[in-house]
């Protein structure tokens, strides 16, 4: 600062390129932390590995061949990474209000079901467009009506929206369950009880040149949609001060009501749309196998990206990747399924324990002073 | 008459079903509740629950000891419970959140070990036979109780009694109630909390040992159905009060029942509705108990969700 002040010119120059450097050391905090978390994490599981006589090396050697060494294991990965994209939204919209919603699946799981029972009415005469069109507004609706719920009474009855919204995702199971195997069972299907299939020339093809399904683009798309909408709009400026201070936000006059509600109820439809595109893209109809812990992992996911939707994008394909390894590892290594878990567990718990770290390190400090 | 003897049965197995089921959610809810009482939540016990279930069944499989099987389940628990309870003193770490991620965490490490026990059957906890007094087999069957049911109810009592009557049981509440006031009073509030998550852990690690080694009695992967989340909720609906605890745990058993009982009377229409029972139950008494504008009557005040 003292040499600025003799020469005004280089000043103006120097104080604005300190600025940049000063932006860029602010915003690499959050580039680095999450990586030494991630390094960390590996290094953790590595031992795990080791005391139990497997190589690390060869797990993490599979892990990259069983999720991103081929087209053939992108394929399978991004496959696999749709739902966590939409079942993370469902948890970073709420959480940028503070909202912790962990029954993402129950959305899920009641979106792909509303999808499913509308459809069967409609698969003998609807043209497939229409099909699919009403499949997608059931299914965003139920789940935005589902994890609305949640958000109303969080606010008009100050119900705690995590333990809520994951009681509901046991009565979704509950509904999902009474319905298949009851009034909407396929009674052609012998095996596992299902709805009737909506029918293998409505289903939601593949993007050209690919085996991925459109879930993934759309997921892409949203996340997008989203960042805009909580990050350039009045609306999402309103949610973040909701969040960080909601006395403050009322003081002001913001509706913080309409806030949570909404927030959750778009929440919600981002979980029913993964409910979607798992009956029309994947399952062809809805039954038990819509309760697959793609809701859990959202969580997860959304945690690492740290509530951000454009982040939520790699981490999904990510963690899709290593689901994508687990057969192979489990071949390979004679390792149980759950290994995956376990990683994801500890990466979960590394990541969390990793935000202490920030603003601890002065190298990412500001050296002009407090900010 | 046989409406009468389908009410008589489905009462029976309900009463029966209470005694039998409630028994880890007691432990874990006493568990959740004595943690909740320092001030901090702690999500994980579910995955404490599934761990310590896996781990209790292990033991009494190699060692032929079921006792042993439980007191290693409890040991685990605490493990668990020490790593909530170090983690969340860490500025900027979020009690909920370290919760989520050792639920996972728990469970994943439960199914990579507990692989091998699927296949093969422990030796489980003996029961004590209450209803040799009875001609009704009904009845007979229902007073088989389970001595850690009756230790749950000691627990109980002991916790009420201590938590009111003893220095620790005030250091805990003053603890959780105004961390700044038990700081005041030279309190080393991160140990206090430590210390209580890792006997909550203990009680939730001994309640999932009786899911695998008395009933269902076996290991399996699908053993638990979210009673370690559920507990969360029923002590909410306890008020923070240990023998409360006890008489929501009996309740949630009894709905939990309701459902097996109306089918073996053949009553099976809305099956899955009678199962989601207790999940109904506590969202209905949270919906009816919470108000947005105070915190929950007999709340400690310390505690992120009722804030």
């Amino acid at each position: 600062m003292a040499d600025t002040t003799e020469t005004p010119g280089i000043a103006v120059q120097s104080s604005f390129a300190a600025d940049l450097l000063d932006r860029f050391r602010r915003s690499a905090e959050y580039v680095v932390i999450p990586l030494l978390a991630l390094v960390f994490s590996g290094i953790l599981f590595s031992i795990f590995l080791l005391t139990l006589g497997k190589s690390p090396a060869d797990f993490f050697s599979l892990v990259w061949r069983g999720g991103f060494g081929t087209s053939f294991s992108w394929q399978n990965t991004l496959v696999r990474s749709a739902p966590f994209i939409f079942t993370a939204l469902c948890v970073a919209v709420p959480a940028r209000l503070g909202l912790v919603i962990i029954g993402g699946e129950g959305a899920l799981v009641l979106g792909g079901f509303a999808a499913a029972a509308i459809a069967i009415p409609m698969v003998d005469w609807a043209p497939g467009f229409l099909l699919l069109g009403v499949m997608v507004i059931a299914a965003m609706l139920a789940g935005g009506l589902w994890i609305g719920c949640v958000g109303a009474l969080r606010h008009y009855r100050g119900v705690n929206e995590t333990i809520a919204s994951l009681l509901m995702f046991y009565i979704a199971v509950s509904i999902l369950n009474f319905f298949v195997e009851g009034a909407l069972r396929d009674p052609s299907d012998p095996n596992k009880p299902s709805t009737r299939p909506i029918g293998s020339d409505n289903m939601i093809g593949a993007i050209p040149g690919t085996d991925v399904h459109w879930g993934l683009l759309t997921g892409v798309v949203l996340c997008g949609l989203l960042y805009l909408l909580m990050n350039r709009t009045t609306f999402g400026f309103a949610a973040q001060i909701a969040g960080g201070n909601l006395r403050a936000a009322q003081a002001q006059g913001l509706p913080v009501g309409r806030l949570v509600v909404v927030s959750c109820a778009i929440a919600g439809a981002c979980a029913g749309l993964a409910g979607f595109f798992e009956v029309a893209a994947i399952h062809g109809k809805a039954n038990a196998s819509l309760i697959a812990g793609y809701g859990f992992t959202g969580i997860l996911v959304s945690f690492l990206a740290r509530h951000n939707p454009l982040v939520i994008i790699p981490v999904a394909i990510f963690l899709g990747g290593i689901a994508a390894s687990g057969g192979l590892i489990q071949r390979r290594m004679d390792l149980p399924d759950a290994t995956v878990l376990v990683l994801q567990g500890l990466l979960f718990l590394v990541i969390l324990v990793s935000e202490t770290f920030y603003g601890r390190f002065a190298i990412f400090r500001s050296k002009g002073g407090v900010l | 008459m046989s409406g009468d003897a389908g009410l008589m049965t489905v009462l029976l197995a309900m009463f029966a079903g209470a005694i039998r089921v409630s028994t880890p959610f007691l432990f874990v809810s006493l568990g959740e509740m004595l943690t909740e009482k320092s001030g901090r939540i702690n999500l994980g016990l579910e995955g404490t629950l599934v761990f310590g279930a896996m781990s209790g069944y292990a033991i009494s499989y190699h060692t032929g000891l079921p006792w042993l099987g439980v007191l290693v389940a409890g040991i685990c628990g605490s493990g668990f419970g020490a790593l909530h309870g170090y983690l969340c003193k860490l500025p900027k770490v979020n009690d909920i959140a370290i919760g989520i991620a050792l639920m996972l965490f728990g469970t994943g490490l439960a199914f990579f070990f507990g692989k091998a026990y699927i296949q093969p059957s422990a030796p489980r906890l003996p029961s004590i036979s209450f209803g040799t007094w009875s001609e009704h087999p009904g009845v007979r069957q229902a007073l088989e109780i389970n001595p850690l049911f009756l230790l749950g109810i000691a627990l109980a009592v002991f916790l009420w009694w201590a938590l009111k009557n003893t220095r620790y049981g005030l250091t805990i509440r003053t603890t959780g109630d105004s961390a700044p006031a038990a700081l005041a009073l030279g309190i080393n509030v991160d140990k206090v909390r430590l210390l209580s998550t890792m006997a909550g852990g203990f009680f939730a690690g001994i309640g999932g040992s009786f899911l695998s080694l008395y009933y269902p009695g076996s290991w399996t992967e699908g053993l638990s159905s979210g009673q370690g989340l559920m507990a969360v909720a029923l002590v909410i609906f306890a008020r923070w009060n240990p023998i409360a605890c006890f008489w929501a745990a009996l309740l949630f058993g009894a709905a939990g029942a309701l459902g097996p009982a109306l089918q073996s009377i053949g009553i099976s229409r809305g099956y899955h509705f009678f199962n989601a029972a207790p999940y109904i139950l506590t969202l209905l008494i949270m919906i009816a108990s919470s108000s947005p504008r105070r915190s929950l009557k007999g709340a400690p005040g310390e505690l992120s969700i009722t804030k």
